[in-house]
């Protein structure tokens, strides 16, 4: 869990902020509503949706989240600050999301991060000046049996090579979930394009026949043979970081 | 194993299996319309006499909890845990792309065993794919009737939603994620009350893991004969196994609990056997938490009862990470303390402070400037934390401190000689880091 939110370096605090949920979001959120005994067990999906939507839930958004839900602010940014998932400063349109667990490291994940990290000229947490790409790391993503992988947006890459990473960052595809999906929550990456639904792709409605993912193969695919040593990169910056 | 017959994964290799025509074709949905036309009470009969054991990492027996519900509840909330965050454990989301019927069915019978009208599916974020597969395949259960009012004109009604996670593996606890969806921070709860009594919005809760409804259909079928006769009479029926790290065949797999961990890992029905050849050097065997084995451990069962002898917490996820001799066990402590140390919810000072010095001592030692007394103060701060003494809300330290120990233990000689043999210099440096 964090008890940081993601990149703190610019202050976050706009009080003169005009609203940013529109009717159509606020419609998106309230449609959760009857799941639930209180209109509170909503607010992971109304986050959701936000930062979806909007690329990052800022203290605007919170305050009419808050007001949504009949709860305070505070509250909402009590939980939002406890999930690691959310961003209260814009992320990148693509969020490159690497893992740090003890499979990918002991097959290469650290080099995997360091690759992406040079790659785009920015450091974990932070986001491109051009607002295409943040880097986060993640906990085990549950991909083990691809190691080393990360997730661009929705998309998992398995068995990534530092090698690979400057062309991986470059398709233009590569949030693209190839697969019928769901349209309660659009997929991250609305950021600029404003309005509803601008991430999703179209939700191919019932019994249209899924099956077509990759994401079930066991086919043993490890990565390459070289090094399956953990890289010995002892950095004073990770020591700083655990302060 | 070569005459094992797959039962979670019996649909592998079948095309489009993730639809509902394709799974009721094969036979899908047909322990539901049985079992609904039968009575609660036999239902968790069956699924008690099967003993069959939660496979979320406690063990505990899915009917035995069952029957805490109070007999005189107005409501009962179901939960699926599908927050699968333990490293490096994968098997429920295996399941879930391979298979989503079949613990969508599980979960229909788990509803219906407890008479839940609301089962809530608890899924981490990371989860796209398998968000998607199982929302299809919910809104394929509501079009046909399988959920919704009136399921299959039995009278008994059931909304299934999941409810998505925004990146805290102590949701994954059953209190934790009982508050996550509650709208709140994942903090767990004080026990008792038990969720069986008082949990999701005060009502009664029972939270079953997605592999664990996933054999339901399978006991109502066939019957809890069949079950026991697979594995071993405490550790019965079918259980998926993942293996990874640097082995042949990393995967999820299915096997009776009779398998050892040295099969898991070498036999060519499962891991395949070390890549490159590279010699073992130890295996996490139940998802990091559970603890370590050394090389010579490996005959180790992979059932709820023997990891205790080799000093584990238990069976835990039953997936296994694989350390080659090419790998530093200063760098895999380091990487494992840091998970705790990032994931405990700071609601308890023993955790909180415990898994953070954890991993400050554990960084010291992997950047080269540790001390041999770190190796003891390692042991000592996780002996004084977790459950165990007593001291915290959840089982979280209980997981941090059972593989921290466990290299400690085990892997004492290497950790000294790695402190013995550091370049001078460091540790001056570093300190200015750590005070
Ligand atoms: C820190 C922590 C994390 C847990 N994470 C998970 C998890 O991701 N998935 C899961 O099924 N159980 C997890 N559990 C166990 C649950 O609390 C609970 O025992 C389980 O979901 C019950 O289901 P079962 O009886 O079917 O195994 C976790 C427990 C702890 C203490
Ligand atoms: S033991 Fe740790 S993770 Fe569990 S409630 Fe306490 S602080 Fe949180
Ligand atoms: S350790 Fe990286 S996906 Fe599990």
């Amino acid at each position: 869990m964090a008890w940081e939110t993601i990149d703190r370096n610019v202050p976050a605090y706009d009080a003169e902020a005009p609203a940013v949920l529109t009717e159509a979001l606020q419609e998106k959120i309230r449609a959760f509503f009857p799941r639930y005994d209180t209109k509170r067990a909503a607010l992971l999906p109304a986050l959701h949706i936000v930062q979806n939507t909007l690329g990052q839930v800022s203290w605007q958004a919170m305050r009419e989240v808050a007001d949504l839900l009949e709860i305070k602010p505070s509250d909402v940014f009590d939980v939002l600050s406890f999930y690691t998932h959310f961003w209260t400063n814009p992320q990148g349109q693509k969020v490159v999301t690497v893992c740090r667990s003890i499979t990918c490291e002991l097959l290469g994940g650290r080099e995997v991060l360091e690759a992406v990290k040079k790659e785009l000229g920015i450091d974990e947490h932070h986001t491109t000046p051009d607002g295409t790409f943040s880097i986060a790391v993640e906990e085990c993503l549950a991909g083990c049996d691809h190691a080393p992988c990360l997730l661009i947006n929705e998309k998992l890459h398995k068995c990534v090579k530092p090698e690979d990473v400057p062309k991986l960052l470059a398709d233009a595809d590569n949030t693209t979930l190839d697969m019928p999906r769901s349209t309660l929550y659009d997929g991250p990456g609305g950021v600029g394009s404003g309005g509803v639904g601008s991430g999703g792709v179209g939700s191919g409605g019932v019994g249209s026949g899924g099956g077509d993912s990759d994401g079930g193969d066991s086919d043993g695919g490890g990565s390459d043979d070289a090094g399956d040593a953990i890289g010995k990169t002892s950095d004073v910056a990770e020591m700083e970081e655990s302060k | 194993m070569a005459d094992y017959e797959p039962v979670l994964l019996k649909h592998e290799g079948v095309e489009n299996i993730r639809s509902l025509e394709v799974y009721r074709a094969n036979g899908g949905y047909q322990s539901l319309a049985k079992a609904l036309k039968t009575t609660p009470d036999e239902v968790i009969d069956e699924v008690k006499r099967a003993n069959l054991r939660g496979r979320g990492g406690a063990g505990f027996p899915a009917g035995v909890k069952w029957t805490f519900l109070p007999k005189d509840r107005k409501r009962t909330l179901l939960c699926v845990n599908a927050d699968e965050s333990e490293p490096p454990t994968f098997s429920n989301r295996y399941l879930m792309e391979a298979d989503p019927h079949m613990v969508l069915e599980g979960t229909i019978l788990a509803s219906f065993a407890t008479q839940a009208q609301t089962a809530y599916v608890y899924m981490r974020i990371e989860f796209h794919e398998p968000f998607h597969i199982m929302q299809r395949a919910i809104d394929e259960a509501y079009a046909a009737g399988l959920l919704g009012k009136n399921i299959l004109k039995s009278g008994y009604d059931l909304d299934v939603y999941i409810h998505r996670g925004a990146g805290a593996y102590v949701c994954g606890e059953e209190t934790g994620l009982i508050e996550s969806i509650e709208g709140k921070r994942g903090w767990p709860r004080i026990k008792p009350p038990f969720p069986a009594v008082e949990g999701l919005f005060g009502q009664p809760t029972v939270v079953n893991n997605v592999e664990t409804v996933a054999n339901i259909p399978h006991i109502l079928e066939r019957g809890a004969d069949w079950f026991k006769s697979i594995g071993t009479d405490s550790s019965s029926g079918p259980k998926l196994f993942c293996v990874c790290g640097p082995v042949n065949k990393p995967g999820c797999y299915e096997g009776p609990m009779t398998i050892s961990c040295e099969e898991l890992v070498m036999s060519d029905a499962y891991g395949g056997g070390m890549r490159r050849g590279v010699p073992l050097k130890a295996v996490f065997p139940g998802g990091i938490s559970m603890g370590v084995l050394k090389s010579d451990e490996l005959q180790m069962k992979m059932d709820f009862d023997d990891p205790r002898n080799f000093g584990l917490l238990g069976l835990g996820t039953a997936a296994a990470v694989v350390v080659n001799a090419e790998s530093d066990m200063r760098d895999v402590l380091r990487n494992v303390s840091r998970f705790y140390s990032h994931e405990s919810c700071g609601q308890c000072t023993q955790c909180r402070e415990g898994t953070s010095w954890l991993y400050k001592i554990a960084s010291r030692i992997a950047m080269g400037a540790g001390r041999i007394e770190d190796i003891d103060l390692l042991e000592e701060v996780s002996g004084n934390m977790g459950m165990m003494p007593g001291f915290s809300i959840c089982g979280l330290p209980d997981g941090a401190t059972f593989p921290i120990r466990g290299i400690v233990q085990k892997f004492r000689a290497e950790l000294e000689e790695g402190i013995r043999n550091q370049p001078s210099g460091r540790a001056d440096a570093l300190l200015n880091v750590l005070n």
